[in-house]
């Protein structure tokens, strides 16, 4: 008898999910990262993997670290917005490909464009961890002292560009 | 005006549906015919009304009227009219719209061909079919009218997204809604039969072409998205495990499990609560996926707009169909009975592995899915989930279930010898292994994957003819050919389809195993070659299209020394929107695809340019015609038409059916 009854308690079980699902923005996440030191790290570059790509080479300006990886739908949604942010120059961006293929990742860079100053590589995801990343894209903006001022989940948008990332950037640049 | 004639004619189709959805069901729990007969008119107007709103939204369309909110968002004066008209179904209203207008075309098909049907049952399904319409028209009248006026009119709409000004978008949601909503024509036929508790062999044998006819859209539009995110995209893939795919791949899955499962209960009388809850889960995971795509709670390429109050609507939508349905199933189910025994070597038990198998890669795929939702409900963390997972769990449940195509078809009903099965297979199995071990090393590259897919591809084509053999030895008649003519067309039906499956592993296979690739930088004048394909590069041109600009690329395509095909990929830039789109070049063949797309411009007009070689890929799609029309030729046998025709009224079909299996 109570077998019948189980397609109506697992469908119900998903209805709980998808309620709380709605609640929730899938892109927000606070971050406990945000106020605290980027975690060093030193990794391959990318392009020249005889040269390395460190965190302490960037103090004393403000940056965008941009988790990516060519197998992610995400990072080619917002690519285009990093590739205009990269033309005009207001901040730099640095890339690190987070569990990717290097041919692969370089074949991307190469087929859409290449916003970034320098990739690192961070193939088994080791700064990743460090960073707390959940899945890419994700963007963290640094500071002078490299301090981590925020972070943004998922694809940044025009809009997050616009109205959070680039406002904050003048701000610590002025500081 | 026309606009608010649209609203208007939502608004009756709406009491028309609550009657309908109320009356005849209550008439037949009563035994009302009045009240019963009831259904019938009620569907067929309430099909002219949301015909009227359809027309009335396709008509501010084609009339480029901006007053209307929805048609200034999604289309633009510049944009030519048949895509003016396919935005109709661009974004959330519309398509919502065209959901309830396909859903009210179902049920006038239903009141066209159930005569043969008891009142009784046929005002359960319409009555059923009119409920769930009730809840899509709510759901346009309260938070998502397409109709809805913007005042003052805006000068100039925003235009179709890109992505969906093509001719396979303009044909793919309309036949991929045929599919999804097509199911709930046999779930109404499921919740009909537990209402009136009459789950015998007749009510399976009225839901199978209805079923097969829903799945044959289904299939038909799943290929249809695959193939226009392939050449669309320009990213040269064919399938991306993506929420929004998988949303239309589940129902597909839980419709293939059905329409076998159905098979049982129509022959053998066995598997019928079964069946119920495949009827009910193929719709729900249409309706579910129908959520996902529109509620945002998963980010996805695909996913339209996001607002809390319609997800929140669509859930609690959700929540009474799905959970109503399941509710009456766990009471009535229990009293329904078990059909005949058969042991585990059997048609049925093999038909039931089937099952089994279609279910848990549907789990698997649904699990996938929701599974970033549930951690994140859960405060877990966010992850999401990609094709590695989906690969890893898909293929080993498939490689069973597709072994088993072989076997299945071939097997008696309720007990089958297992030396007698081996006897008839052997040279089939023979031949197949042969071919998975000797081929890829013909080929050139030996892999296990590659072995393992040709190895299912040619056991499906070969068991089929062992198949056709036999069959063939059955059939009374003189001379092969008229031998050949006496197999029932459900019999060639269910070979097409599993031969194109056949066809589509063959696709797949090939296509992981040897596509190649190149990303290039070329200048002009200068070759690549792939595949045994030199391209020459002739340099980009400025073109105008009707609302884009375009820089198109001209390619020459030389093997062995001659001029096969000139290509023309093209780098486009929508005005209205100022988006760009790669709009790929495909060189289409039997045995191969070439495929160029341009990157971006480099110095002295040279461009980053990507070049395929994909070997058989349009097996993949051809597959899925094939399947599709293997249902086509499966419905028009000979047993569902005339036989309702000739059915006189008053002998209840169950009975004469149940005389005829004991006979």
């Amino acid at each position: 008898m109570t077998r019948f009854f189980l397609p109506l308690a697992i469908f119900g079980i998903m209805v709980g999910f998808l309620a709380v699902g709605l609640t929730l923005n899938p892109r927000e996440i606070p971050s406990p990262l945000v106020g605290k030191e980027a975690p060093a790290f030193s990794r391959q570059q990318l392009h020249e993997q005889d040269k390395v790509f460190a965190r302490k080479d960037l103090a004393g300006q403000v940056w965008l670290l941009n988790f990516w990886a060519s197998w992610c739908s995400g990072c080619k949604i917002e690519h285009p917005v990093l590739m205009e942010l990269a033309k005009s120059g207001a901040v730099p961006i640095y890339g690190m490909d987070y569990k990717d293929q290097r041919d692969e990742a370089l074949a991307w860079l190469n087929r859409w464009g290449n916003p970034y100053q320098i990739v690192g590589v961070d193939l088994e995801g080791r700064v990743g961890i460090d960073y707390g990343v959940y899945g890419v894209p994700e963007t963290y903006v640094i500071d002078k002292q490299g301090v981590i001022r925020y972070k943004q989940i998922g694809p940044v948008t025009e809009e997050a560009l616009a109205k959070t990332i680039l406002p904050l950037v003048k701000e610590l640049q002025a500081k | 005006m026309i606009p608010e004639i649209g609203h208007f004619a939502l608004i009756l189709a709406l009491c028309v549906a609550l009657v309908q959805g109320i009356l005849p069901i209550y008439g037949a729990a009563v035994g009302n015919s009045a009240l019963m007969a009831v259904a019938k008119p009620a569907a067929r107007t309430q099909f002219l009304l949301v015909l009227t709103a359809f027309g009335c939204l396709a008509y501010a369309f084609a009339d480029k009227d901006f007053s209307v909110l929805y048609v200034a968002a999604t289309s633009n004066s510049q944009l030519p009219l048949h895509y003016r008209l396919a935005a109709i179904w661009g974004a959330h209203e519309g398509s919502l719209l065209l959901w309830t207008f396909i859903l009210t075309i179902w049920m006038f098909a239903v009141t066209l061909f159930s005569t043969h049907l008891p009142d009784t049952m046929r005002s359960r399904i319409l009555g059923v079919m009119g409920l769930v319409s009730v809840g899509f028209l709510l759901f346009m009248l309260s938070v998502s009218n397409p109709f809805e006026r913007l005042i003052p009119a805006a000068p100039e709409g925003r235009d179709l997204n890109p992505l969906l000004q093509d001719p396979g978008m303009v044909i793919h949601p309309p036949m991929l809604y045929m599919g999804y909503v097509g199911f709930s024509v046999a779930f109404a036929f499921a919740l009909a039969a537990l209402l009136g508790g009459n789950l015998d062999a007749a009510w399976a044998r009225w839901s199978r072409p209805w079923t097969t006819v829903a799945w044959c859209f289904l299939t038909v539009g799943i290929a249809m998205g695959s193939g226009w995110a392939y050449y669309e995209l320009g990213w040269g893939g064919w399938w991306f495990w993506d929420p929004v795919e998988n949303a239309s791949f589940m129902p597909w899955l839980a419709g293939t499990a059905l329409v076998h499962s159905l098979a049982v209960t129509d022959k053998r009388g066995g598997f019928k609560v079964w069946t119920v809850l495949l009827a009910i889960m193929a719709f729900s995971l249409s309706l579910l996926g129908t959520f996902l795509v529109r509620s945002g709670v998963l980010t996805s390429v695909h996913a339209f707009a996001t607002d809390p109050k319609r997800g929140m609507f669509i859930l609690a939508f959700l929540a009474v169909v799905i959970g109503g349905s399941l509710l009456l199933y766990a009471w009535r189910a229990p009293r329904v009975g078990l059909g005949g025994s058969f042991s585990v070597l059997s048609r049925e038990g093999l038909l039931l592995a089937n099952n089994v198998l279609l279910v848990a890669a549907m789990g698997s795929v649904l699990l996938g899915t929701l599974y970033p939702l549930f951690l994140d409900a859960l405060d877990l963390g966010k992850i999401s989930v990609g094709p590695p997972y989906f690969d890893s769990v898909f293929v080993p449940l498939m490689t069973p279930a597709l072994f088993l195509i072989g076997v299945g078809p071939l097997a008696q009903w309720k007990q089958a010898a297992l030396p007698d099965l081996a006897k008839r297979l052997r040279w089939a199995f023979g031949v197949s292994i042969a071919t998975a071990v000797a081929l890829p090393f013909a080929l050139g590259t030996w892999t296990p994957l590659l072995s393992l897919g040709l190895l299912l591809a040619v056991w499906i084509f070969s068991t089929a003819v062992v198949g056709v053999r036999e069959r063939v030895g059955h059939v009374a008649g003189d001379g092969y050919v008229a031998r050949l003519a006496g197999v029932p067309r459900s019999y060639w039906g269910m070979l097409l389809a599993h031969c194109g499956i056949a066809v589509f592993i063959v696709g797949v296979t090939m296509v992981k195993g040897f596509e190649t690739e190149q990303d290039v930088r070329m200048n002009v004048g200068e070759t690549a070659t792939i595949g045994g394909y030199t391209f020459r590069f002739d340099g980009v041109q400025d073109v105008m299209g009707p609302n884009y600009t375009a820089a198109r690329g001209t390619f020459h395509i030389i093997k062995d020394g001659r001029e096969t095909a000139v290509m023309y990929p093209e780098k486009r830039r929508y005005t209205a929107q100022n988006q760009v789109m790669t709009e790929a070049a495909i060189d289409t063949g039997f045995l191969r695809d070439l495929y160029v797309s341009l990157g971006e411009p480099l110095d002295d007009g040279a461009w980053s340019v990507r070049l395929y070689h994909k070997p058989f890929i349009d097996w993949i799609w051809g597959g899925c015609l094939l399947m599709a029309l293997g249902g086509v030729v499966a419905v028009s046998d000979r047993r569902y038409r005339p036989a309702w025709r000739r059915e006189p009224q008053t002998v209840p079909a169950g009975a004469r059916l149940a005389s005829r299996q004991i006979a």
